[in-house]
């Protein structure tokens, strides 16, 4: 049995259910490369759980996970994930190769970055459009760019993720992402990130120190949001609830967000 | 006092270019070029004439003089006077030993002209022949010096018929060289012709020289110069007909001024529109035109720095200037201008076109490298081919560990300096490994570590082999680690027809995609495929005849990346491929660029191109080495012996008068330490040269062990990997 658990988005993010599934597993691994969780500190969590946790970097899940399976084929594995396992993308592969060889698998979830920045700034859910990963500017992609053109036509919000490097201990700033959003913006000229559009920092979402602040580009991007994690939002059309919510919630000016 | 009244005279006649000459003395190893070059340095002021002959002057490294054969180019600029009027000459001295052809290559795009040196006794070697084609192709003019005439007369003891009998021979065998390799418009105009004084023979050592014009001008017969050597007086025949003479004469009367050159070598060595503004000027060696340089040779200074060596085509080369390097598209300021004079650089203000000159502390440029005024357009020489590959390694480490840091630097500015010498780490030993062109060329690294206050201890010279395949395979699919992206490839054998034409140049990674698609179709492309070439690395093709993939442009770097690495080392033994053609069928690739970056994509292209290789019937290619011999009759079973005693395969077998002339071909991996052997079988009466070859299929029954050894060498586990170790389960 192989049991994917969401750490949610900090130190004490994980639901009481996914605790119980830990503690009663025979063995328990965690990867926290596919995202970061302030103030996550696995020897809290042992401590919590009452059992030792092998931490796996990125070789072992994508490269060599035989070690887990082998585990998961003769007893139950707990495979921590910070978020909410499925949203990592690689993830999926892993419980693939599960059923393969006839393991059972089960998810319990975590909150996930991708449902807490949209509920901190106020935004409906549903009314986002594809999101997309900001990268850093040695892997260059116009593909946030694209999205975000697509998405605004459609009056829908966009969500931008921003890179991460754990293995290099790099993670990407809403400052660099908006540098980089607005070096696509001088080549593609498509209006979808002027100095004057209105867009949403939220940092490190769910943690006490979160931080949501709303304004046109020129003024976020020279404004300092603390440590990583961030995620930068470009909403689309604005409902007047939302437009509120981010007067409220995000200190939006009257004059941005109407 | 007297280098600056010549250094006066220098910067005079470099604006007037039918005074001026740009030429290089080439030949096989040892034919004396060196001595020749240093007798004309000599008569032109530089250093004393009567020294010359003994000071070796353009050998500047110590190691040069032990050997007493040239290693680097070195340029100086000559004076002479000719009929009243000053002429300059801007000489380049290229390396003769087969080992640094490239040298003799990237020298020879700087130059108008060359002065072949061959030697009286031992006539046309392999080496004479290669150095003779590649000034052709380059369409630099040939004249000819018969170097060594004394040995005729003191150990052949020839009369003054036999010696015109054997340099009517020679001349003979040189035009018949021209003839097969000259472009066919100057195959007949080029010929050298004893009354017209385009061949000149005498002694570089003895510092005398003569033609049939200069015969008749001074009265000199062939018995009198016999009669000079039997009453040992031929410093009088210098005194009466000295070299520099002679020879400064012929190569004023008969190679091209720079106007004359760049007007008929342009359409041939540039690429780039002659109809521009900058084509014109060049054509025409205009200075008032914009820059135009093209870079043949670096040398790293401890003091001076980087030291760029080159001709100046078009305008007028400036302190101060800005120009753009084309390959490298940056730009760069030009800090300090200076002629050559011998082993010394002089500043000068300007240098206008039709001269030699080097830039003083460019450190963006490299070799072949084509600098052009900052704003103008105009494309680089067509990358400079090279005849031979690096075909030999030594693994170096420091004696003293703490040195390694010196020791990467070192061996970083040794191949800076000579794109021939290639370095790598070996990741799994952590040895330096140093790839040349042959044994010499390793040994002079050597020397130059040593020099630079480095202890290195050195491995045995290892062969350079190369992995290929013979069979198809595929198309095989590979997957990133993260399973989000998939590549379907498949591997051939690259057309023997293609290799050729990489290696000559006609198709390249830098060509202009439809011009090279065009040349691909005639060689039986599928116009698909041609077009779509993604890298060419070496003798190897990577192209992509997928349709309409997604985010492919996006992730190119990647798959050239996985390209280039498996071309470097293939995944038999880590040995680089050659004749692989890779073609990308078909891909799906993520649409976020995260779960696409390097890690994801290097490996889901490099590995099925791994497996596939190993489906296709890998095999193992190793160099052969040209090898010729001449000998006396009586020791030519030894000499057999010994070449057949190496794996050799003696190619033919020719007499002339009492000596034979064995041609045959000798593997790399047999040809260490040929040298002592074949002295010691001949009683040192051998005389014999070497030269790249091919590359050949290993023989079946060598290849496990060679496999298995190499591997060993590298700290890999004996057994080659299986396709499957590579392939999606």
């Amino acid at each position: 049995m192989l049991v994917f658990i969401g750490l949610g988005l900090h130190g004490e993010g994980i639901s009481l259910g996914g605790l119980r599934e830990a503690q009663g597993a025979d063995a328990i691994y965690a990867e926290f490369y596919t995202s970061l969780i302030p103030g996550v500190d696995a020897k809290r969590l042992e401590q919590k759980i009452g059992k030792p946790i092998k931490i796996v970097g990125r070789e072992v899940v994508e490269g060599n996970p035989e070690e887990i399976l082998e585990a998961a084929r003769k007893g139950k594995v707990a495979f921590l994930v910070p978020g909410d396992p499925m949203v990592a993308t690689t993830h999926i592969d892993l419980r693939l190769r599960a059923a393969k060889a006839g393991i059972a698998t089960k998810i319990i979830h975590g909150a996930s970055i991708a449902s807490a920045a949209a509920g901190l700034a106020g935004l409906q859910s549903y009314k986002f459009g594809p999101s997309a990963t900001v990268p850093f500017p040695d892997n260059p992609s116009a593909r946030p760019y694209e999205i975000l053109v697509e998405n605004r036509g459609r009056g829908l919000h966009t969500s931008l993720l921003l890179d991460i490097r754990t293995e290099e201990g790099r993670a990407m700033t809403a400052n660099e992402a908006i540098e980089i959003m607005a070096g696509l913006e001088k080549k593609l000229q498509k209006n979808a990130f002027t100095p004057d559009t209105l867009a949403v920092v939220v940092a490190r979402a769910g943690s006490e120190d979160a931080m949501v602040r709303a304004d046109c580009i020129e003024k976020l991007a020279n404004l300092d949001f603390g440590s990583p994690p961030h995620v930068l939002i470009v909403p689309g059309k604005l409902h007047f609830v939302e437009a509120e919510a981010l007067r409220v919630f995000a200190g939006a000016p009257r004059d941005v967000v109407g | 006092m007297r280098r600056y009244k010549h250094l006066a005279d220098v910067e005079k006649i470099m604006w007037i270019p039918t005074q001026i000459r740009n030429i290089g003395i080439v030949a096989h190893v040892d034919h004396g070029k060196t001595t020749l070059t240093d007798s004309l340095v000599a008569a032109s002021g530089i250093i004393s004439y009567d020294l010359a002959g003994e000071q070796l002057f353009t050998d500047y490294l110590e190691i040069e003089q032990q050997r007493g054969i040239t290693v680097q180019t070195a340029a100086v600029s000559l004076a002479h006077t000719l009929e009243g009027k000053e002429y300059l000459i801007n000489l380049l001295d290229t390396p003769g030993h087969v080992d640094f052809s490239g040298d003799v290559t990237r020298a020879l795009r700087a130059i108008d002209g060359v002065v072949v040196v061959v030697d009286a006794v031992e006539g046309v070697m392999p080496q004479t022949e290669t150095v003779l084609r590649q000034a052709l192709h380059e369409r630099a003019r040939p004249v000819l010096f018969i170097n060594k005439v004394d040995r005729l007369i003191d150990e052949l003891k020839l009369t003054p018929e036999g010696m015109q009998a054997r340099f009517i021979r020679l001349i003979t065998k040189f035009n018949q060289l021209i003839k097969r390799y000259a472009r066919p418009e100057d195959a007949d105009k080029w010929q050298v012709k004893v009354e017209e004084g385009s061949v000149a023979f005498g002694s570089a050592k003895e510092k005398w020289a003569l033609s049939v014009p200069q015969m008749k001008k001074k009265n000199i017969s062939f018995k009198d110069i016999i009669t000079a050597y039997q009453s040992g007086t031929q410093a009088e025949l210098a005194k009466k007909s000295p070299l520099f003479e002679v020879v400064l004469d012929m190569v004023i009367r008969h190679l091209p001024n720079p106007k004359q050159a760049q007007a008929s070598r342009m359409p041939v060595i540039w690429k780039g529109d002659l109809e521009s503004e900058l084509g014109k000027s060049m054509v025409a060696a205009d200075p008032k035109g914009k820059v135009c340089m093209v870079i043949t040779d670096i040398i790293v200074d401890e003091q001076a720095g980087v030291i760029s060596t080159g001709r100046i085509f078009s305008g007028v080369l400036e302190k101060g200037k800005t120009v753009r390097l084309v390959s490298a598209n940056q730009e760069a300021r030009v800090q300090q201008v200076s002629v050559y004079m011998g082993p010394d650089r002089v500043p000068v203000e300007k240098i206008p076109a039709g001269n030699i000159a080097a830039i003083i502390g460019m450190k963006e440029a490299y070799v072949g490298e084509t600098l052009i005024e900052a704003g103008v357009e105009g494309r680089g020489f067509e990358e400079l081919r090279y005849i031979s590959e690096p075909v030999v390694t030594v693994a170096v480490e420091p004696k003293n560990f703490q040195e390694l840091p010196k020791l990467v630097n070192a061996l970083k500015r040794i191949s800076r300096e000579d794109p021939n010498i290639k370095i790598k780490i070996n990741e799994e030993t952590g040895e330096y490994l140093v790839s040349g062109m042959g044994e010499v060329h390793l040994e002079i690294v050597e020397y130059k570590l040593k020099e630079a206050g480095l202890e290195v201890k050195t491995s045995e010279p290892i062969v350079v082999y190369r992995e290929a395949l013979t069979g198809k395979a595929g198309p095989i699919e590979g997957k990133s680690p993260n399973k989000h992206n998939r590549f379907m490839v498949a591997v051939e054998p690259l057309e023997p027809d293609v290799i050729k034409a990489i290696e000559e140049g006609k198709v390249t990674d830098k060509q202009e995609r439809k011009e090279r698609a065009n040349v691909l179709r005639e060689l039986g492309w599928e116009t698909h495929a041609a077009r779509n070439i993604v890298s060419i690395i070496g003798p190897n093709i990577m192209t992509d005849v997928s349709k309409g993939v997604q985010y492919m442009r996006e992730v190119q770097d990647y798959v050239i990346e996985a390209f280039k690495e498996v071309v470097e080392e293939g995944p038999t033994m880590r040995e680089p491929m050659r004749g692989l053609k890779v073609l990308i069928v078909d891909a799906t690739l993520h649409e976020d660029s995260v779960h696409r970056g390097p890690a994801q994509i290097i490996p889901a292209v490099r590995r099925p191109i791994q497996a596939g290789i190993l489906l296709a019937n890998p095999t193992v290619l190793e160099p052969l080495l040209k090898l010729e011999v001449r000998v006396p009759q009586e020791f030519m079973g030894g000499a057999t012996k010994v070449i057949q005693g190496r794996r050799g395969r003696i190619l033919s077998m020719e007499s002339e008068e009492d000596i034979a002339i064995i041609k045959a071909s000798l593997p790399v991996a047999n040809s260490f330490g040929l040298a002592a052997e074949l002295r010691s079988e001949t009683e040192g009466r051998a005389i014999w040269g070497t030269e790249f070859e091919k590359f050949e299929q290993l023989p079946r029954e060598l290849q496990e062990q060679v496999i298995r050894n190499t591997r060993k060498r590298k700290g890999l586990k004996l057994e080659p990997p299986k396709p499957d170790e590579f392939m999606e389960k």
